[in-house]
């Protein structure tokens, strides 16, 4: 045990410095968060919450993250097997292109999808006159929010998957397992981590997001706004506590990630132990 | 044309998807940014984004993303290190505080950050007696920053660390390396590339931030107006090229910037492969 | 292995959202949408239970009257990029103008279909200072004196901020008998006072009110009145000063997509049914200037007589204020320390 740790004081000394540096500038904000939520009572809290136009924010909300978040999921693993797993040519610039929307300002963000979508933009005529609206309704919100969050999981995932180079797999391969089983088995239960952290930041993300979507919703009460943007309109009429009490379930999005984790890390344990011998076998092949 | 040795399968397959959802969702929306811009002439390019309030606006926003993703990976490592090697009580929801700064929406961070660090703030109030004046200046702006790029970097060494092998620690400890040694040798150079990500990550959303930083800038012309709010100002008098103009040279910075940090992480992982 | 349990979950989740999840009600009623600004949301919300509950024992139509809501500007380019508003209810003139000209949705001449250049109600530029004014601030001419911390939204980005610069620009146009240079130099030192430059009205707001940064808040009549309101009767004052603006925030129907959805009629007659006593009223109890005399009579306390000039009389309309004060090296940006 001594040689995986260092000194209790250097311990004691790290932790101390993480945790203040934490409460300086997550916890503060995450209690003026939550005072100004409830310092009307929990009824007013609730009483906000389940106002109709916050319902309405709060659905549209979910069911973006929850279009959004696939798709981004489903790109990140295949851009990470490509990009970790193999060599080729430009790969850097094929890693920079895919932070970009990260560095793009929200406005921009935004103003793309206007650009292309609305009713000046390349397609906007066209989709109008077929009679699709893309632009200030639900197509132009996920796409934007697709955007935004874009590189989250691929990020994620490409420095978990090289850090565990390509052997086991090649190995899992030469027992005679195919592509897909390989992937299943050896490459998902090891990039597992990286994978649910990617998904949790991309789906935060994709809730929080605020300044893009603003810009291609239109802001139609009960409609088109999504949480954040509810949140903003609840501020700007001085409805301070129904508006941290709906970012305050934004912040809980936290406790869900912690669940979450605690389950799998639950749930991998115990199939460790249960099929433990054989993965610590496999492990010392490798 | 490529030279991939592994003999994994799912090459094509997985580079042809990701070249072609990265054409359709990020490409072909970005390049309406230049051509907007290029409904422009070069010359009015120029006066736009060569502007001395212009360039004062790129220079602190630059500036600014810059300091606060430096101070994101020395704290968001130490707090990553902290998080997956100790136990002490309460770790984990400590752990799940991180994401906060994600879900939450930008502007109600400005809000509270702005609550917090004006004069009147819980933590103002101190600065301020000592003369740090922590709201509405360049100091206010960086501190938004960093609140909005920490997570980036926990969450990129976080998995890293988890995942490196226990067993090269007890082989090292076992030949007679120090805790110091085993971690210059052994932790610190698996950990590179996870850093550069995240500093990359973190650098990069704060350059286009532009809710929570409002609120706590000030937006005074020359001093705290950062780059993503003079777009707004364009935006403000109809003026879409202008606007698109100071986004695409914005978007060419950070694209060389990423490029850059990009190329270092590679060259540092090879030596690792070397090594 | 566990992935997949999430994997499953999220897709479960999908599956449950789109059977439960019916976000967008497909109503038989009429539908009108109203793409407004922001200090406007409390009276619309105000203004539409009336305006349905008249419509519906006009006609016995049901209809739904939506509103969005975010800063002027913004709408505006919303409306041009496809926002199917119905009517527009904007900060300024210059913004509708915009729409008309940019997007070809309703005529040029639009401000002249409705009666006082299509301006149900007026407002005009207040000062909100703290309880017992402690820094003595009574006309413009304080809010240059050295020493004095003025609030005010940035006028590149917010439309109540022009009329704050405006009105400033037109009390020193009127003191130094139109001296131009006198007015720069008069609107210089009160920027130079604003220490922190919103990107809009109720931003600054709250800048004043709860970060207590700033001596004054140059604000709409209304707007100071709702924060005087809801955020503290006994923290604020409103002072009015010598001369003011008169600030007009136009409606209009948006014609061709009124048109479209075969709700013009409608859109007119809501418009309209704003220039009534019982639509002057409600607009009174938001803090709002009503045009009719009756109105205004009843509300007389509420709203000190003041000398006021309008932007058309001193600085040629909308169009040509914006070019000379807020277009990029316009004024605004003369005097700004870049």
């Amino acid at each position: 045990m001594s040689t995986r740790t260092e000194p209790a004081w250097i311990r004691r000394a790290l932790i101390g410095i993480a945790l203040s540096f934490l409460a300086l500038f997550i916890l503060l904000p995450l209690t003026v968060v939550f005072m100004n939520a409830l310092n009307k009572g929990i009824a007013i809290y609730l009483k906000s919450l389940s106002d109709p136009a916050a319902l309405a924010a709060i659905r549209l909300t979910l069911l973006t993250a929850l279009i959004a978040v696939p798709f981004n999921l489903i790109f990140g693993v295949a851009a990470s097997w490509a990009i970790a797993k193999f060599d080729f040519r430009l790969k850097n610039l094929l890693i920079t292109l895919i932070d970009l929307p990260l560095s793009v300002s929200p406005v921009i963000s935004g103003l793309i999808f206007v650009l292309l979508f609305g009713a000046q933009g390349a397609l906007g005529p066209w989709l109008r006159a077929h009679g699709i609206k893309v632009i200030f309704a639900l197509p132009a919100i996920i796409l934007t929010t697709i955007f935004v969050t874009f590189p989250m999981v691929a990020r994620e995932l490409i420095p978990v998957m090289k850090a565990f180079g390509n052997e086991e797999e090649e190995a899992a391969m030469t027992l005679g397992a195919n592509g897909f089983q390989t992937f299943w088995r050896v490459t998902l239960p090891n990039i597992k981590w990286g994978l649910l952290y990617g998904v949790i930041l991309c789906n935060a993300r994709a809730m929080g997001e605020f300044g893009a979507v603003s810009v291609v919703s239109g802001h139609i009460r009960g409609q088109t706004n999504t949480l954040p943007l509810h949140i903003e309109i609840l501020y700007n009429e001085y409805n301070f506590t129904a508006a941290f009490a709906a970012a305050s379930l934004l912040a809980m999005l936290a406790l869900v990630t912690l669940i979450l984790k605690s389950i799998i890390e639950f749930k991998y344990r115990a199939e460790l132990a249960a099929a433990g011998k054989f993965v610590i076998k496999m492990e010392n092949h490798v | 044309m490529f030279k991939h040795k592994s003999t994994l399968p799912g090459f094509r397959i997985s580079l042809g998807y990701t070249i072609f959802y990265l054409g359709l969702i990020v490409l072909i929306p970005l390049s309406m940014l230049f051509i907007k811009t290029s409904s422009m002439g070069l010359k009015e390019i120029w006066m736009v984004v060569s502007h001395p309030r212009t360039l004062a606006a790129y220079r602190l926003s630059f500036t600014a993303s810059f300091i606060a993703g430096l101070v994101n990976v020395v704290f968001g490592f130490l707090i990553a290190w902290v998080l997956s090697r100790y136990s002490f009580p309460g770790k984990k929801l400590i752990d799940a505080m991180v994401d906060f700064p994600f879900a939450l929406p930008t502007a109600v961070t400005g809000i509270a950050l702005t609550s917090l660090y004006s004069q009147n703030g819980w933590v103002g109030q101190y600065l301020y007696q000592f003369g740090i004046q922590s709201a509405y200046n360049p100091l206010g702006i960086t501190i938004a920053l960093i609140f909005i790029g920490l997570p980036f970097v926990v969450r990129t060494v976080e998995p890293v660390l988890q995942e490196l092998d226990p067993e090269l620690e007890d082989a090292a400890a076992s030949l007679g390396a120090d805790r110091w040694q085993i971690f210059i040798k052994i932790f610190f150079p698996n950990l590179i590339p996870a850093l550069i990500t995240g500093f990359t990550l973190a650098f990069a959303r704060a350059i286009g931030e532009y809710g929570s930083v409002i609120f706590i800038a000030g937006n005074i012309p020359g001093k705290t107006e950062i780059a993503p709010l003079l777009i707004m100002t364009k935006l403000e008098q109809f003026d879409y090229t202008g606007a698109t103009a100071i986004a695409v040279v914005m978007l060419l910075i950070s694209f060389a910037l990423l490029a850059l940090t990009n190329f270092l992480q590679w060259v540092s992982s090879k030596r690792i492969g070397m090594g | 292995m566990k992935v997949r349990y999430v994997l499953i979950g999220i897709l479960i989740g999908m599956a449950m959202i789109n059977l439960t999840g019916k976000a967008w009600p497909k109503d038989k009623e009429v539908t009108l949408l109203n793409v407004s600004y922001d200090p406007t949301r409390e009276l619309y919300v105000d203004y539409n239970k009336v305006f349905t509950q008249y419509w519906k024992e006009k006609t016995g139509e049901t209809v739904v009257i939506n509103q969005s809501h975010a800063g002027s500007g913004k709408q505006a380019r919303s409306v041009i990029e496809g926002l199917d508003a119905d009517v527009v209810t904007l900060a300024l003139a210059y913004d509708i103008d915009a729409i008309a000209e940019k997007s070809g949705l309703l005529p040029i001449q639009w401000q002249e279909r409705l009666p006082d250049n299509s301006s149900p109600y007026t407002s005009i530029i207040v000062f909100l200072v703290r309880q017992g004014n402690p820094k003595n601030i009574k006309d413009w001419d304080d809010l240059a004196r050295s020493g004095i911390s003025v609030v005010t939204p940035n006028p590149k980005t917010s439309g109540g901020a022009r009329w704050n610069y405006l009105a400033a620009w037109g009390y020193a146009l009127r003191k130094w008998n139109n001296d131009e240079l006198k007015a720069k130099d008069f609107v210089r030192a009160v920027f130079k006072n604003v220490p922190v430059l919103d990107s809009g009205a109720r931003a600054s707001t709250t800048t004043f009110v709860e970060r207590g940064i700033g001596d004054v808040l140059i604000s709409w009549e209304n707007e100071a009145y709702l924060a005087v309101k809801d955020l503290g009767p006994e923290r604020f004052e409103i002072v009015v000063p010598s001369v003011s603006i008169l600030a007009e925030p136009p409606v209009a129907v948006v014609d061709r997509v009124a048109d479209q959805h075969g709700t013009r009629k409608l859109a007119e007659e809501y418009l309209n049914f704003l220039y009534t006593p019982q639509g002057q009223e409600i607009v009174a109890k938001h803090y709002y200037r009503p045009r009719l005399k009756s109105v205004a009579q009843k509300y007389a306390a509420q709203f000190p007589p003041i000398k006021l000039f309008t932007v058309d009389e001193v600085f040629g309309g909308w169009q040509k204020a914006q070019k000379t004060h807020f277009a990029d090296q316009g004024i605004f940006d003369q005097i700004s320390p870049l």
